[in-house]
């Protein structure tokens, strides 16, 4: 380590076969790319078009797809992980590989996989469900957008350059020092994270501005749709909990890079320190990716049960509850850290509180559904599939919290087994849902049901037969981040099941690859722009949205306010009333956020080798886009009439 | 169809049948279900206790889910009742806003009342052990200050007899962790963390670090044998008799990151233990327990 002095051998990594495969998959994927853009004569469309988009739908698209890539690459080294682990004593990753593995896998399915998706929901549903023409800060959300892309792609680099970071998802000190990880592994942790965490807090602000400032008239907050209101409070828990992220890691990188002592070994050093100060985000993040998952769940159960939610109130308050809370159970992390047992008493007190709100959430779900019409279309199916699977992941959140019990449980294979249940079955399936409800919104298409059932079946079954046969490991005394253990421990039979369960999942995760590529040719088309029979603003538009969003606002007189103009209005005449329109005044296009983007993750790329002039010049580069910025001056444009009734038109919607 | 009715009538015995017999009859496979010390029973308690209050609340939950998805779904003449614009219930949501509050309650004081309980030693009136563990990279270091022997990655215990460990890290923090007799604790540089156990019978108990600590961390596992008193003390005679001793830069070869296997050693630089501890004693001393 140290300044420069990398040879090409420490510069790319080498030695093993996974990773030359790999190096030869990304140059071929990345050839083939710029081949076909070059050859279809596509690069200005995908620059005008996309890459300097301040379009909230597109930048949703964009988030998804990148979430989409990101759940592979996770979910690639989770069936690597489960395939080193079917059986004692195997040999198909070594210790090192297997570190670095579970780290990746960890640090991708949370920051890469999970928080792009819901920034995916928000950016892609939001706007058009508080009838809005974008949000607050369209440009500052491209600028989120390509942070977090560009911070996703350093941290992938590491696989092949560098070398990836091996001291688990939340870099505890002192592993994570120079002193026990010398080489760039951990660097690329911290600059990842950072680069696309500084998007994130802005998204959070983005949306709670979004939601306050933006709504159509007459929507008032408590005719908000219920995802609406899940966006604010996890936008909310943004906003507090991001910067507590940002401080420690760069506490971190101070003490690796010029040798602080905030959490090392010696020196004054206090590693508990970091450990309290990443939990502090750390649980609070999973209650901002979990928040919107419910949000969902709330707007899919009242369209398919065709009932309006029950207990609206109490669902309102149960979130803000959870956002405080969440704040404040942080220490169940390490209940055998030697805090007191007053300490510990109050973390688990706390911890067991949050299971009251959310309890009462999943009641109001239920009694939404009794005495309705329930449909099973694909939304509906992971909607009713995730009560279960969070239930029980909940209940075992309980046990979890139990401090003296879990001095049994903690970093056992019990704790894996309840939070990737309440991950998988909570957020992975919440997001699942919601993208299967809001696709024909996304795209004017829906996806084919068929395979979609396969995927759905696929992805349930496998669950259960990967993450149940944990709980009984963790009873067995198998620890987690070990990549080998013995035959005489008897943990082979259970852990070859989860194996199993574990390519099932995978297996249900290719089917939705097909099904998109199927339903992309065959799906149907969606003419009406409500597919669903939906109830909220979104729904009363054309499929895709047309770039301004709504020709004109609409005027909110009450909750479920599309749902509300269909029971008054005759079918024939919906959406065909002549119409005065005005010009809009939209957001012009810049590629400053691409570019600003690019000079982070030079810097990024620059600190992380320690070659400091190079970083320098990044964040050098970074400034300058900021002021490129300041001196633009015609950042809007106008929409005239004409185009408008062309648009609305072409779109079937006037008559 | 005689049979058929007759097994589901009875399938739910057969369930919990099958569940005892899982428990009863591989119990040992499961070391925090078989605890063999009073600390690691009363988790286990706790951990049933806990398990049973929450089945109370799940279990109703999933039957009323599947009632209503099956009562409810839509199709052609489904003649049960269809309210859609009803939407609110005070007495309702009082009723579940009422049982979780209810379960936590009952739950949350147990917990509180366990929690302070375990920190004192499990048994009052006999003089304990003292075992001082330092965990390394990656291995485990055990030294008993009253008979000046030391052992690696195994220790000897003297059944029935409260054993306090005093823990501590001269490499990443780790966890020590020995299911049968009881929950863990974390091993900190520069902190000298305590956590009584105690055997109630002889037997072998098997223990590992459960705190990630780099390349090694899977290879650190270790026994912990519990033996009457008496050979207890005939073994750390013989420990005494056969063991080279540990010296300063013994200590220092230990400590270099590798596994090692079990070890013994007639005698340690005296303070050792102390010496690691200040060492990396960083903290300023307010914020340690
Ligand atoms: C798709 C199926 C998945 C499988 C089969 C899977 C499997 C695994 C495995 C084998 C480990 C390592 C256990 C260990 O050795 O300690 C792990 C760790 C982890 N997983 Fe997953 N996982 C899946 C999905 C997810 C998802 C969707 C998330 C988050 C949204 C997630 C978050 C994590 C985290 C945070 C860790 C801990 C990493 C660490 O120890 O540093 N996983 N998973
Ligand atoms: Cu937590
Ligand atoms: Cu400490």
């Amino acid at each position: 380590m140290g300044n420069g002095n990398l040879t090409a051998s420490h510069f790319f990594v080498t030695g093993d076969p996974l990773i030359y495969s790999a190096d030869a998959a990304i140059i071929l994927s990345v050839l083939s790319i710029l081949f076909f853009l070059t050859r279809c004569h596509k690069w200005g469309w995908l620059w005008r078009e996309w890459i300097t988009s301040v379009d909230h739908k597109k930048i949703g698209i964009m988030y998804m797809i990148a979430a989409m890539l990101m759940l592979f690459r996770g979910g690639v080294d989770a069936l690597l992980m489960r395939t080193q682990l079917a059986l004692p004593n195997l040999q198909f990753l070594r210790a090192q590989h297997y570190d670095e593995i579970f780290t990746t896998h960890g640090t991708i399915m949370i920051l890469f996989m999970a928080m792009p998706l819901m920034f995916a929901l928000f950016n892609i549903v939001v706007p058009l469900q508080i009838g809005a023409r974008d949000v607050a800060y369209p440009f500052l959300n491209a600028v989120s957008f390509w942070l977090f892309f560009f911070g996703a792609m350093l941290f992938n680099l590491s696989f092949v350059i560098g070398g990836s970071p091996d001291a688990g998802w939340l870099a505890y000190p002192p592993l994570s020092e120079t002193a026990f990880s010398p080489g760039p592994g951990e660097n690329f942790y911290i600059w990842g994270i950072q680069i696309s965490g500084i998007g994130s807090l802005a998204t959070g602000i983005n949306f709670v501005a979004t939601i306050l400032k933006m709504r159509a008239p007459g929507m008032k907050l408590m005719r908000m749709p219920l995802f609406a209101w899940s966006v604010l409070s996890s936008s909310i828990v943004i906003i507090f909990a991001f910067p507590v992220l940002t401080i420690t890691l760069a506490l971190l990188f101070i003490d690796r890079f010029a040798g602080a002592h905030f959490f090392g070994m010696t020196g004054g050093a206090n590693p508990m320190m970091y450990v309290n100060l990443i939990w502090m985000w750390g649980h609070p993040e999973v209650y901002i990716v979990v928040l919107p998952a419910f949000g969902v769940f709330s707007e899919v159960v009242s369209t398919f049960a065709k009932k309006r939610i029950f207990g609206y109130k109490s669902m309102v308050f149960s979130m803000l509850i959870i956002s405080v809370l969440s704040f404040f159970t942080w220490v169940h992390h390490f209940f055998t850290m030697g805090a007191g047992a007053d300490v510990n008493a109050f973390f688990a007190v706390t911890t067991m509180a949050i299971a009251i709100p959310t309890g009462v959430k999943v009641f109001n779900w239920l009694f939404t559904l009794y005495r309705g019409r329930i449909t099973m279309a694909s939304p509906m199916l992971w909607t009713i599939s995730f009560i279960p699977a969070f239930v029980v992941g909940g209940a075992t959140g309980v046990m979890l919290a139990v401090a003296p019990a879990d001095y049994q449980y903690h970093n056992s294979y019990f704790l894996i087994a309840h939070f990737h249940q309440v991950l998988i079955g909570g957020v992975v399936f919440g997001y699942f849902a919601g993208l299967y409800y809001w696709w024909p919104k996304m795209f004017g298409f829906q996806l084919d049901e068929r395979l979609g059932k396969w995927a759905f079946w696929l992805w349930n079954i496998g669950f259960y037969v990967c993450f149940m046969p944990q709980y009984a490991l963790g009873f067995m005394g198998m620890t987690r981040r070990v990549y080998t253990y013995g035959w005489d421990l008897g943990w082979a039979p259970l852990n070859f099941v989860s194996t199993v369960g574990a390519f099932l999942m995978g297996a249900g995760f290719v089917f939705q690859v097909w099904q998109i590529l199927y339903s992309i040719r065959h799906g149907r088309r969606d003419l009406t722009g409500d597919p669903w029979n939906g109830r909220t603003l979104e729904w009363s538009m054309p499929s895709p949205a047309p770039y301004y969003n709504f020709a004109q606002i609409p005027q909110v007189k009450d909750r479920d306010a599309w749902w509300m103009e269909k029971q008054q209005m005759p079918e024939e005449g919906r959406g065909n009333t002549a119409v005065k329109y005005e010009p809009i005044h939209m957001p012009k296009n810049s590629g400053i956020p691409f570019v600003m983007a690019v000079f982070w993750f030079i810097a990024g790329f620059g600190f992380t080798f320690h070659w400091i002039a190079l970083g320098i010049a990044g964040l050098a580069g970074v400034g300058m886009s900021l002021l490129a910025r300041s001196f633009q001056y015609k950042m809007e444009y106008e929409i005239p009439v004409e185009e408008i009734q062309r648009v609305e038109a072409s779109m079937g919607r006037i008559g | 169809m005689k049979l058929r009715k007759f097994f589901m009538r009875s399938k739910p015995f057969l369930v919990a049948g099958l569940f005892v017999f899982f428990l009863a009859g591989c119990r040992s496979q499961f070391p925090v279900l078989d605890p063999q010390g009073p600390v690691g029973k009363s988790e286990y308690q706790l951990i049933v206790f806990s398990a049973i209050l929450i089945a109370v609340i799940v279990v109703p939950v999933l039957l009323i889910l599947v009632y209503i998805v099956y009562r409810y779904r839509a199709h052609l003449g489904n003649n049960a009742p269809y309210t859609p614009e009803w939407a609110d219930s005070k007495l309702l949501e009082t009723v579940w806003w009422g049982i979780p509050i209810l379960i936590v309650g009952v739950l949350g004081w147990y917990t509180v009342n366990t929690t302070f309980l375990l920190v004192k030693p499990p048994v009052k009136d006999v003089k304990p052990l003292t075992i001082q563990v330092i965990s390394l990279d990656w291995k485990w270091l055990f030294q008993y200050p009253d008979q000046q022997i030391a052992t690696v990655n195994y220790c000897e215990i003297p059944e029935g007899m409260p054993v306090q460990f005093v823990l501590t890290s001269d490499a990443p923090m780790n966890s020590f962790w020995v299911p049968q007799l009881g929950g863990q604790e974390y091993s900190m540089p520069g902190m000298a963390m305590r956590l009584w156990l105690q055997a109630d019978k002889t037997g072998d108990y098997a223990g590992s670090g459960a705190n990630f600590t780099g390349r090694g961390f899977a290879h650190m596992r270790f026994q912990v044998l519990a033996r009457p008193q008496s050979s207890f003390n005939a073994w750390v005679d013989q420990i005494k008799k056969t063991s080279p001793p540990l010296t300063q830069a013994g200590y220092q070869q230990l400590k270099k990151p590798g596994v090692a296997d079990h070890m013994s050693y007639s005698a340690y630089p005296p303070g050792l233990f102390n010496d690691v501890v200040n060492k990396n004693r960083n903290h300023p001393s307010s914020w340690r327990r």
